[in-house]
């Protein structure tokens, strides 16, 4: 067998595949988080509640209505983003005048809303939800098996990101935005409907998190609790990679799964802390974020 | 001024007189002890204007390490919970100085992130008894000469630490430097220009608030006679928020009254929901009584979004256009 600093390259190589996964989610997450706040300028709390929901939404598709996990991964993100334009159209819209943490404690109430009722419906246990069939079993790539549906995580939340990459840089849509995050007043002037863009960023944003809830369904457990504890990481990695750039976002998040991964392997009580570590180290040295823009 | 006096004075001799009236003496001391936690965080939001979003890291801490010099060490009550208020000191030392390092929304998300990384700790930790949490500690004897096992002593005990703390913020809030610490809440810029070092303020009031909330959490591990890593998550966090919105932000008493609201909430939610259950017939209510989680999410947005002075604000509001017509 060989060994990779004393630990069987399976096993690490495992690890670094298990912590891409929740790089994944990370980079989802915070790509998210990153377009709303450019935009509407709140941190938006519900995104690990969304996050939750898209993965209760899998679930509840299948186990109710036998919907399976390709349309699901399709239907989800929608639904959630719907009820986000909600969020946005009945709640968020009121606070914009005001100071921005009120956003944060908006979205910080709604979070506890949500997960209180799907608390109160499911408890706290987790809901196992089968990996769909084609994406059962793992590859052998003659150094290592691959878990099929863990590559998959991998591959569809880049692709996912990159799209978003290529939306907000390259395209006329995307330059409004762009716009509307330097100086709304100005575009609206130009003639276009700035608060439908808001809503409609708004509506996108926790649609990346529906996503990702949907990806992680069949790897987590489905629990009512599963976003508020991976949102605090989010917000952590958000700070570490500032939220000035869409790659750096990506790039940030990716980055710290395959360091949390890695920390799993080689000490492992610190697996939990180490991105919180590291953010205390880039504050320390760089206090605007890895790509963010010192104001 | 007089009138603010005589309410106080009033307000002391209602406390004096709880146990006397026949309210349960753990109830009125836990209330005491939230109040405290909510006043103290309210010295940051509330008249620094920084939102803390970690603070349970301070009550968490402070009731650990009391509890720990007490059960294992022997310490007196008094050191005990001198212990706890410097070792929540050192943390807020440590955490504050990585804080306020960024401003507004970036200042929430690292305190909330760095008290996520205490509440991990506390997991893991081998002397906090992981999800049991520190049981069964004595409360001993206060200087030797008060014998804090009975309910009563210790009642007057706590009430004593809250007018304490309660004195010291009232007089930090009307000092010099609190008036420094209102000025950066109102306009950070021009108290730069001013020449006021501005992070040297943030970090000092930033520190006092968490030894205060230390104080609150070593005087709650007193009261329960144990410490659990409840007290370190991040829902206390956002619910110390929740108290010092709900009372009223930047009100001296605000947070005292939101401590009550909600630990009231918190004991009576389930009564009420099962009441309404049985006036509507509606069975969902029994259900909302017993998740407390979704009654103070609620509270939270309604909170937000039509009651953001708090109860003391409104009606400071409301008796000042009174006077004024």
């Amino acid at each position: 067998m060989i060994m990779i600093f004393g630990i069987p390259l399976q096993a690490f190589l495992g690890q670094l595949l298990l912590g891409l996964v929740n790089g994944s989610f990370y980079a989802i997450l915070s790509l998210g988080l990153a377009v709303i706040f450019g935009l509407l300028n709140v941190i938006n709390f519900a995104h690990g509640a969304l996050y939750m929901l898209g993965a209760f939404l899998a679930w509840m598709g299948l186990s109710y209505f036998g919907i399976n996990y390709w349309l699901m991964l399709l239907l989800a993100p929608i639904i959630v983003g719907l009820f986000g334009i909600l969020i946005e159209k009945f709640l968020l819209k009121h606070l914009y005048k005001l100071d921005h943490l009120y956003g944060l404690l908006l979205t910080f109430g709604i979070t506890l809303l949500i997960e209180g009722l799907f608390r109160s419906f499911y408890g706290v246990s987790g809901q196992p939800y089968t990996t769909p069939e084609a994406l059962r079993g793992a590859t052998n790539l003659g150094f290592m098996m691959l878990p099929n549906y863990r590559a998959w995580v991998v591959v569809a939340s880049v692709v996912v990101c990159l799209i978003t990459w290529f939306i907000i840089e390259r395209t006329r849509l995307g330059a409004l935005l762009r716009a509307g995050t330097e100086n709304p007043r100005l575009v609206e002037a130009f003639g276009v409907n700035v608060p439908l863009m808001i809503t409609l960023t708004y509506g996108f944003g926790v649609a990346l998190a529906g996503f990702a809830g949907v990806l992680a369904a069949p790897i987590l457990q489905v629990s009512p609790l599963m976003g508020s504890n991976l949102i605090i990481v989010v917000f952590a990695v958000v700070v570490i990679g500032g939220m000035g750039s869409i790659l750096g976002a990506i790039v940030t998040g990716l980055g710290l799964g395959i360091i949390e991964g890695l920390t799993k392997v080689f000490w492992p009580e610190a697996s939990s802390t180490v991105v919180f570590i590291i953010m205390a180290i880039v504050l320390l040295i760089r206090p605007a974020g890895l790509f963010g823009k010192e104001k | 001024m007089n009138r603010q006096a005589l309410g106080y004075i009033v307000f002391l001799l209602f406390l004096a007189a709880v146990p006397l009236m026949g309210i349960y003496p753990i109830f009125a001391m836990k209330i005491m002890c939230y109040a405290l936690f909510a006043c103290a965080f309210n010295l940051l939001l509330g008249f620094t204007g920084l939102l803390s979003f970690g603070h349970a890291a301070f009550l968490g801490s402070a009731a650990y390490a009391s509890g720990h010099a007490m059960k294992l060490w022997g310490f007196s009550p008094e050191l005990g919970i001198a212990y706890g208020v410097l070792v929540a000191g050192a943390l807020g030392l440590a955490m504050g100085a990585l804080a306020i390092r960024r401003s507004g929304i970036y200042f929430a998300m690292i305190t909330l992130a760095l008290s996520q990384m205490v509440y991990f700790f506390f997991l893991q930790a081998k002397f906090t008894g992981g999800e049991d949490g520190l049981q069964g500690v004595p409360r001993g004897t206060l200087f030797g000469l008060i014998d804090l096992k009975s309910d009563l002593n210790l009642y007057y005990v706590v009430m004593g630490i809250f007018v304490l703390a309660y004195f010291i913020i009232w007089r930090t809030v009307h000092s010099p430097f609190g008036q420094v610490l209102k000025a950066i809440r109102e306009n950070e810029p021009r108290a730069i220009s001013l020449g006021y070092d501005v992070d040297r303020f943030k970090l000092l009031a930033f520190v006092l608030s968490a030894m205060l909330a230390g104080l609150a959490g070593s005087t709650k591990m007193l009261i329960f006679v144990s410490a659990t890593l409840s007290d370190a998550t991040w829902q206390m966090s956002g619910l110390v928020i929740l108290m010092t919105l709900i009372g009223g932000l930047g009100t001296l008493v605000g947070p005292v009254i939101g401590a009550f609201i909600v630990v009231l909430l918190e004991n009576k939610v389930g009564d009420f929901g099962a009441a309404l259950t049985k006036w509507t017939g509606v069975e969902w209510f029994q259900r909302l009584g017993e998740s407390v989680t979704i009654v103070i999410g609620l509270i939270f947005v309604i909170c937000v979004l039509a009651f953001r002075r708090g109860l003391v604000g409104e009606l400071s509001a409301w008796w000042d256009k009174r006077q004024s017509t």
